[in-house]
């Protein structure tokens, strides 16, 4: 099979996918969980438990509220404590419902057997709503609700449907580990998404290092005739949406447009795995494959978890030594986020925690810029940003709309590679801030 | 407290020293090289050359409250590049001089590294060349091994000899004696094999693209060689003309330096190209034999132009 | 040799000569029409070219007053040159000024390393803007002051400075000319143009529009939006559990009153300014 890869820049980042050998286990279950209300793009669910009620597993907690919404379940079973605001990892305040954990009793409407179900539904209104119920929302990191992604409007057309099972972050496994141990459900995922879309074919996309999933996926998608496996080139950043669309059809999204206008579709394979389940199996979405890696002291697992687990919870499960921890990440360390508060919860775009030791918490000292144009030619997007970083500091919000900079796309090559050091994606950041700012002013 | 930053959370082990580091590894081969050929007093201009560059980075950082830089190594590669533009009998206060002009004048005042417009090497070998032009071209045959032997006997350069060729005449010089480099030039420019390694190693650890040395030599090329089935003369003998001089030593180690030249792969081809076109219009109709330095020197002029026109294809904008 | 350096003279003169004319020549075509008023109008700017007047510069505002009729001139106003300076435009172009009462920036924030402890460490580029993306301050308080001064490279006066005691800005009241470049800059929209009266000003100094007792947490002095300001007069609003004073008030009269009914001293009394 050829490997395909995108036209315009990327890096050669270093893996460091130690916890790629170690299989999916199932976490211990924490005494509470702490449930978010908004766990992706769009309006807060509604909540409709009080505190005192007694929830199962899978017991709706809130519900969306809107088409741009999603709903959110119960991870445990147990008595709703609270329903307060309490500060996030980064010290925001979000709306949470805290549950606490008696026993672990499930919602009878599930089948958690392991027997795969291969029949599909055939309606696709019916495929549609009960995605909608399960509160599925892209789990690769963006959290857009997937019924909205995968409901074509009037006037637009697809032609491509393309599983992402790249995991280009450094550390991250659960994905690839997620395609060795759940291949034909997720093949039988892409299927449905293939039903709801009107499309006879899907591509699952794979970088080139795993070659153990895209054996197992080969082998399955044998007897799934439209189903195919695309190799990629391991290059950060393949997994980006923009990039992979570019790497399977050669076409580009235009500028400011969403991937619908490349006739595209993306999903990630975790989202594929939890549509397989709600469609499948009738379990909503109240779990999820993580990573815990990094490169402080602790031993590299992928883990099976309920949402709304505190973050703290699986770094004592994992017996990370805290003594040398300088900096935890929700997300891979590319592009995830630093947190402060480890009572943070897990919540359904978190894709993996990464640990770093304290020696390399720390931004690395910067010095003066030697236009190498190392970062020119790393920016996937095409983005000049040591231009960028000059308009900024110039606060010059015309040369800032001439190049570009609402494009970029925040995956950070540019920082990472400069050999000064200087955080030019913080630059970008500002840009794109001082511009939006001021395109909402006009 | 855990920290809280903004991501990427990881950086590239790569950074402003690391990367001189490489280009001084680069620049080993042709050091040796004329430590071989020009003996001892290659390694007097050499030493005197570095040493000179750092203490005046250190100074004038100092003097002028700018952040120490010299632990960056640049200019310690600025006063390797410098000494092998010199010949071998270059006198110890010349190179100073010309150590001076490329840190202080075409570096420190322009605001330290990073921000000068022209290439500080090649100011400093300019300087010399146009204040002492009969030490600057005072060449001496290369004594292969021997080392401690100051007997100098002069000689005239391939490309002299070449730019004077009648017709029918030969170039008495070998082609492999150009390419090993055994002939009478500056230190660092005689032998292309060397310099050929170390554009492997540049190449290979990634610190340059080969655009710029591939179409300086090939637009440079083009032009003699089309002069060459034009007027069928000697004097345009194309591999001669590659092979000789500072043409090899500007394409890969001059007009690669970052600082000065452009930024995107479309700005860096139009550089090379003009260098290369210079150097020819230099070499053939110019009085001087040589004209990499002052082609390369022009050519830096128009980077802010070149990066100013020359802009990356942004995707999803439609490819023209 | 004379005769070859005067070849040299008079070929420079001659080149020098043909220079001027050309550029002479190209001057006169290119010239633009400018208004003797409009020029003396930009005598007496500022200079400062700021953009707090709305307009693109001090040119664009000289061009603007030139044009304006007496309606349209009474909505100019420089903020930086103040009642005199419209009052010399107005003298020139032999209309009534607009006058407008003295005012200034205030930081409605009293987040200082005491008021509001670290609780985050933050490496990276020290910039508010960046900051505000990925945490909510260091203090914790996600509408207070993020302590990297932003707002203080922005000010074109010098009329902000860090406090090295506070870790916030202070800002020097006569410095400032109400420019506004700093209130478009702060992430967090802390800073207000306030006016002075009698050189006197009240203000809420807090943001934060969390519940009183989540705002306690992390900030000694934050608005607890527990009232009693609210019920000295009705100029003083409460919204979002964070309490406001109309800039209508008269510090003279309430001044006093109401600094000293806030519990948590978020309200600022400032007099002698």
């Amino acid at each position: 099979m050829k490997t395909k890869t995108f036209a315009i820049g990327g890096i050669h980042v270093d893996k460091h996918k130690i916890s790629s050998q170690s299989a999916i286990q199932e976490l211990a279950l924490p005494e509470m969980v702490y449930i978010p209300v908004k766990q992706h793009i769009g309006a807060p669910a509604k909540i409709v438990v009080k505190v005192g009620d007694r929830v199962k597993v899978g017991t709706l907690l809130a519900e969306a509220d809107g088409v741009l919404s999603a709903s959110v379940y119960a991870s445990v079973s147990g008595q709703v404590m609270k329903i307060e605001e309490v500060n996030s990892g980064q010290g925001y305040l979000e709306t949470v419902i805290t549950v606490k954990r008696e026993g672990d009793e499930f919602e009878e409407s599930m089948d958690l057997s392991d027997e795969i179900v291969r029949e599909i539904p055939d309606n696709k209104e019916e495929l549609l709503k009960i995605i909608r119920s399960a509160g599925i929302v892209g789990m690769g990191g963006a959290g857009f609700p997937t019924p909205v992604k995968t409901n074509i409007p009037e006037g637009k057309s697809v032609d491509t449907l393309i599983i992402n099972g790249i995991e280009c972050e450094p550390y991250l496994t659960a994905d690839s580990r997620l395609m060795e141990e759940k291949a034909e459900q997720i093949v039988i995922g892409t299927r449905i998404l293939n039903k709801i879309l009107g499309i006879q074919h899907a591509i699952i996309a794979i970088d080139e290092n795993k070659p153990q999933a895209i054996a197992r996926l080969q082998e399955i998608t044998k007897r799934y005739v439209g189903v195919n496996v695309q190799s990629c080139k391991s290059i950060y950043p393949q997994g980006g949406e923009k990039q992979l669309i570019n790497t399977i059809t050669g076409r580009e999204v235009p500028s400011g447009k969403l991937p619908l206008d490349a006739h595209c579709v993306v999903q990630n394979v975790a989202t594929v795995y939890a549509i397989y389940e709600a469609v499948q199996k009738r379990i909503p979405l109240f779990r999820r494959v993580l990573t815990l890696s990094g490169n402080a002291d602790l031993t590299p697992s992928n883990y099976l978890v309920r949402i709304g687990t505190p973050i703290s919870f699986i770094l004592h499960e994992n017996q990370v030594n805290m003594d040398n921890v300088g900096k935890v990440i929700a997300g891979g360390p590319m592009m995830g986020q630093a947190i402060a508060a480890l009572e943070a919860p897990v919540t359904k775009t978190t894709s993996g925690i990464t640990v770093l030791s304290a020696e390399t918490a720390d931004k690395p000292e910067t010095s003066a810029c030697i236009r190498c144009g190392k970062c020119v030619d790393a920016c996937p997007m095409g983005l000049m940003p040591l231009n960028i970083r000059a308009a900024v500091e110039e606060n010059d919000i015309a040369i800032l709309k001439s190049l570009h900079v609402q494009d970029c796309i925040l995956c950070g090559s540019c920082s990472y590679v400069c050999p000064a050091k200087i955080p030019l994606l913080d630059y970008c950041k500002i840009g794109k801030y001082e511009l939006g700012r001021q395109q909402k002013a006009k | 407290m855990y920290k809280i930053s903004t991501s990427p959370h990881m950086n590239s082990q790569q950074t402003t020293q690391t990367i001189m580091r490489d280009v001084i590894v680069a620049l080993t081969p042709a050091m040796l090289v004329s430590l071989f050929m020009f003996g001892i007093q290659a390694l007097i201009v050499l030493a005197t050359s570095v040493a000179s560059c750092v203490f005046f980075e250190y100074f004038f950082a100092r003097r002028l409250k700018l952040k120490n830089t010299t632990s960056d190594l640049s200019a310690v590669v600025t006063g390797v590049l410098l000494a092998l533009n010199l010949p071998a009998t270059m006198p110890i206060w010349m190179t100073v001089i010309g150590a001076f002009m490329a840190i202080v004048v075409a570096k420190m005042a322009f605001g330290g590294i990073g921000k000068n417009i022209f290439n500080p090497a090649l100011v400093g070998r300019v300087f010399l060349f146009i204040s002492f032009p009969v030490q600057m071209t005072t060449w001496i045959t290369p004594r292969f091994m021997d080392f401690f032997n100051i007997d100098a006997t002069t000689a005239a350069t391939p490309l002299n000899i070449l730019k004077h060729l009648g017709a029918g005449e030969q170039l008495t010089t070998g082609y492999w004696d150009l390419f090993i480099g055994n002939i009478g030039g500056s230190m660092g420019e005689t032998s292309v094999l060397a310099i050929l390694l170390g554009l492997f190693w540049l190449l290979k650890q990634k610190i340059i693209t080969w655009h710029i040395p591939v179409f300086y030599l090939g637009s440079f090329a083009v032009c003699m060689f089309l002069s060459e089935i034009v007027t069928g003369a000697p004097r345009f003998d194309v591999l001669a003309h590659l092979l000789s001089g500072g043409l090899m030593l500007g394409a890969v180690f001059m007009a690669t330096d970052y600082t000065t030249s452009p930024m995107t792969k479309k700005g860096k081809i139009i550089f090379a190209v003009g260098c290369g076109v210079l150097t020819y219009i230099i070499r053939v109709f110019g009085s001087y034999p040589e004209g990499v330095s002052f082609a390369i020197l022009i050519m830096n002029a128009f980077v802010p132009l070149i990066d100013k026109y020359c802009h990356q294809y942004v995707y999803g904008t439609g490819r023209k | 040799m004379i005769s070859a350096l005067l070849l040299n003279i008079i070929v420079l003169c001659a080149i020098a000569a043909l220079a001027a004319i050309v550029l002479y020549c190209v001057s006169q075509k290119f010239m633009v029409e400018k208004s003797p008023l409009e020029e003396a109008i930009f005598e007496t700017l500022p200079h400062a070219n700021c953009g707090a007047c709305g307009k693109a510069g001090c040119q664009a505002f000289a061009e603007a007053c030139n044009q304006a009729d007496t309606e349209a001139f009474a909505q100019l106003f420089c903020p930086v040159g103040g009642n005199e300076v419209m009052a010399k435009i107005a003298k020139l172009k032999g209309m009534n000024s607009t006058q407008k009462a003295r005012t200034c920036a205030v930081l409605r924030c009293q987040g200082t390393c005491q008021n509001a402890p670290d609780k985050m460490a933050y490496t990276g580029l020290k910039s508010c803007r960046v900051a505000n993306l990925v945490m909510a301050g260091r203090g914790g308080c996600p509408n207070g002051c993020l302590r990297f001064g932003d707002c203080i490279a922005v000010c074109k006066f010098g009329a902000l400075s860090l406090n090295p005691e506070t870790g916030i800005p202070r800002i020097d009241y006569q410095k400032c000319t109400s420019c506004g470049a700093c209130v478009k800059r702060c992430p967090r929209g802390l800073f207000e143009i306030r006016p002075i009266i009698d050189g006197e000003q009240v203000y809420v100094a807090c943001r934060n529009q969390q519940k009183g007792a989540i705002a306690r947490k992390n900030c000694s002095a934050a608005c607890i939006a527990c009232g009693k300001c609210s019920k000295v007069t009705p100029l003083v609003t409460i919204d979002n559990n964070l309490s406001y004073i109309s800039s209508d008030i008269v510090p003279q009269e309430y001044g006093q009153k109401l600094a000293d009914e806030c519990p948590v001293k978020a309200i600022i009394y400032r007099t002698h300014m």
